[in-house]
């Protein structure tokens, strides 16, 4: 009995000192609007995904070498010989993976539920900013593996930022941290990754947290049932003083099991599948690379590919602002009606963005506009002709390259049409024309071929026609 | 009576508004003097890149005799002035193409689309980039694709018998 009282007088002296046990509990038991159901949970999700990267990340710094030289062999020995290293390294990433995919589906909820109007504008911009957070995270994270992957992304970055105007160049240079990439390029990302961007990420979520319970957690939109700023407080004052709920236990037991489910499923992912490979080991004068990012940003690397000729350097720049623009703009528009069944347009928009995300990412898989360098020459069963400058053609038409844009009977690349039927679509002269002038897509080829294998070219083209 | 308690002493005179004002101003015009001596170091620690420029140095790449006449092939060389931590990424290359007997050109391998490495293709005369499909000619024209302009290229000489490339920046657009 005497050590439980010393217990408790210790606790009281505490939390006179503190108030802490007052101040959590307040927060715990604070009345928030009923029915929220599994929909609020998301917030949670995301929350409880950030904190899998912090934890994790910690883990692998202590391993981790920030050095241009010796990152690619840190990733080797953590992946393969650290304790746990693998399993570590599978959930850092599908942790990040589940944060990207959770904050979006978090927007997207709030959104169309109309949660980010009066009084939660404000908080609607926090979380704005944490969006692109995340996804800088993403990409810094994805560099730190310093594989050739990497190394090459690191340029194209550079590449990208320098078409912003006027200090693109200075930008470039900043992230390169040079002129060139080196020495100082990656312990540069490795800071930005564990320091800089997280810092900030921090501040924001804790106003982000104070915001909600500010503002008081939005109640379930009703149609019918419009915001307006003069009458909102009273009106949601009214309701979680007649019919509001405990935070905890009554809502919070469904962010607890959403939370707990998004644990398992990450490190279910990692043990299962593990840590992404590594790419070959950087470097930066060895060229036969196809540098693309991780799957959250490979949407984007399809609309640079796809926008038209002489739009990229535009593109790269109005594109994010624009995106961060109408995501800044989103909240002007505070009042009126909340449910999304009254709100045709905001249904729509939504559609429309996961519908343009979902199709270019799956372009990106494809990537038809790059040349398949792997593309194997033709084997004669194709060819399926006897004469002598056809086979010649059908050789050419794999070491001039024609067959890494162009597809022959499932053989081939995807960048131009498709000539498995060319001979039954376009004439000799139409074929001679095109394969000396070249076209939009297409080099002219004028130059390159002699007349002998010019013919023996067109020859085996005319051949492929139904037989 | 007991004695009266001491409950509290105060020896300092109400400030009056002018004071509390400037003292108000005395403490942020303090505080931001502090912040700028951290901070202005710290900023140009990280701008430090920017101020300070390298300068570019010429780099052998190979014997004159090493090169044929209408050949294009990698030559890799090594940065300005590489950091000591900087491994293999010290190094980056070029395609280099011998016109004449002394004359040389030297191609970014960055593709001007977005900075993906092009590759060079012997047996077609082509660049072709890997990441969206960007074609050039053997001339750094650009043949096909979207790339805005061709391939830009690094000085090149020959001095006493070597093939010498002048490293420079990591062509921006």
């Amino acid at each position: 009995m005497g050590m439980l009282k010393l217990l408790k007088q210790f606790i009281d002296a505490f939390e006179n000192r503190t108030g802490l046990i007052a101040f959590f509990t307040a927060l715990a038991e604070h009345p928030v609007p009923p029915d929220t159901g599994w929909w609020y949970v998301f917030g949670s999700a995301t929350a409880v995904a950030f904190v899998i990267q912090v934890v994790t990340g910690m883990a692998l710094a202590t391993s981790y070498i920030s050095s241009t030289g010796e990152a690619y062999d840190a990733l080797n020995f953590i992946t393969t010989r650290a304790l746990f290293g693998n399993l570590l390294r599978g959930m850092h990433y599908f942790g990040a993976s589940a944060m990207v995919l959770l904050v979006g589906i978090h927007m997207g909820q709030v959104f169309l539920m109309g949660c980010y109007k009066y009084p939660r504008e404000f908080n609607w911009l926090t979380g704005a900013v944490l969006l692109f957070l995340t996804l800088g995270m993403g990409f810094t994270g994805q560099l730190l593996r310093w594989d050739q992957n990497a190394v090459w992304s690191v340029v194209v970055a550079a590449e990208q930022s320098a078409r912003v105007p006027v200090l693109g160049t200075y930008v470039a240079r900043f992230l390169l941290a040079g002129k060139t990439l080196g020495g100082a390029t990656l312990s540069r990302f490795f800071a930005f990754h564990v320091f800089f961007i997280p810092a900030i990420i921090f501040a924001f979520i804790a106003i982000h947290l104070y915001l909600v319970f500010h503002d008081g957690i939005s109640e379930p939109p009703l149609a019918g049932n419009p915001v307006d700023p003069d009458t909102y407080d009273a009106r949601y004052q009214e309701l979680v003083e007649k019919h509001g709920v405990p935070f905890w236990p009554d809502a919070a037991w469904r962010d607890a099991v959403a939370c707990a489910l998004v644990v398992f499923a990450i490190v279910a992912l990692a043990y299962f599948v593990g840590a992404p490979a590594l790419d070959a080991p950087p470097d930066p004068s060895l060229l036969a690379k196809d540098p693309a990012p991780d799957w959250y940003l490979l949407w984007y690397y399809a609309a640079l590919a796809l926008i038209p000729r002489g739009m990229t350097d535009p593109f790269i720049f109005i594109a994010p602002a624009f995106g961060f623009l109408v995501l800044v703009v989103v909240p002007l528009f505070n009042r009126g009606e909340r449910h999304p069944s009254r709100r045709p347009w905001a249904v729509a928009a939504v559609i429309t963005i996961v519908m343009m995300i979902l199709t270019l990412w799956i372009q990106a898989k494809r990537a038809p506009w790059s040349p398949n360098f792997a593309a194997a020459a033709l084997p004669p069963n194709i060819i399926a002709s006897s004469a002598p400058d056809v086979n010649r053609g059908a050789a050419l038409f794999h070491t001039k390259g024609c067959e890494f844009c162009h597809e022959v009977a499932g053989f081939g690349g995807h960048r131009g049409p498709d000539l498995s039927m060319v001979g039954a679509r376009l004439t000799h002269a139409d074929i001679v024309i095109r394969v000396l002038n070249g076209g939009t897509n297409m080099p002219a080829f004028a130059a390159t071929l002699k007349p002998a294998e010019m013919d023996a070219l067109v020859a085996f083209l005319e051949s492929r026609k139904p037989r | 009576m007991a004695s009266e308690k001491v409950q509290f002493e105060v020896h300092e005179a109400p400030l009056s508004p002018e004071r509390r004002a400037f003292l108000g101003r005395v403490s942020i015009v303090l505080t931001a003097i502090a912040g700028a001596l951290v901070g202005i170091p710290v900023v140009g620690f990280l701008l430090g890149p920017l101020l300070q420029p390298t300068a570019d140095t010429w780099r052998s790449v190979g014997k004159l005799d090493d090169f044929e006449v209408g050949k294009t092939v990698r030559v890799a060389f090594l940065d300005p002035s590489p950091l000591k931590w900087a491994g293999v990424t010290a190094k980056t290359a070029a395609w280099l193409r011998r016109l004449s007997d002394n004359d040389f050109v030297a191609f970014a391998m960055n593709c001007t689309h977005l900075g993906c490495p092009v590759r060079w293709l012997d047996d077609a005369n082509l660049f072709m980039c890997p990441c969206h499909g960007g074609i050039y000619y053997a001339d750094g024209e650009v043949a096909a694709g979207p790339p805005p302009h061709a391939l830009l290229k690094y000085p090149v000489r020959v001095r006493e018998g070597q093939v010498e490339i002048l490293t420079s920046a990591v062509p921006l657009g």
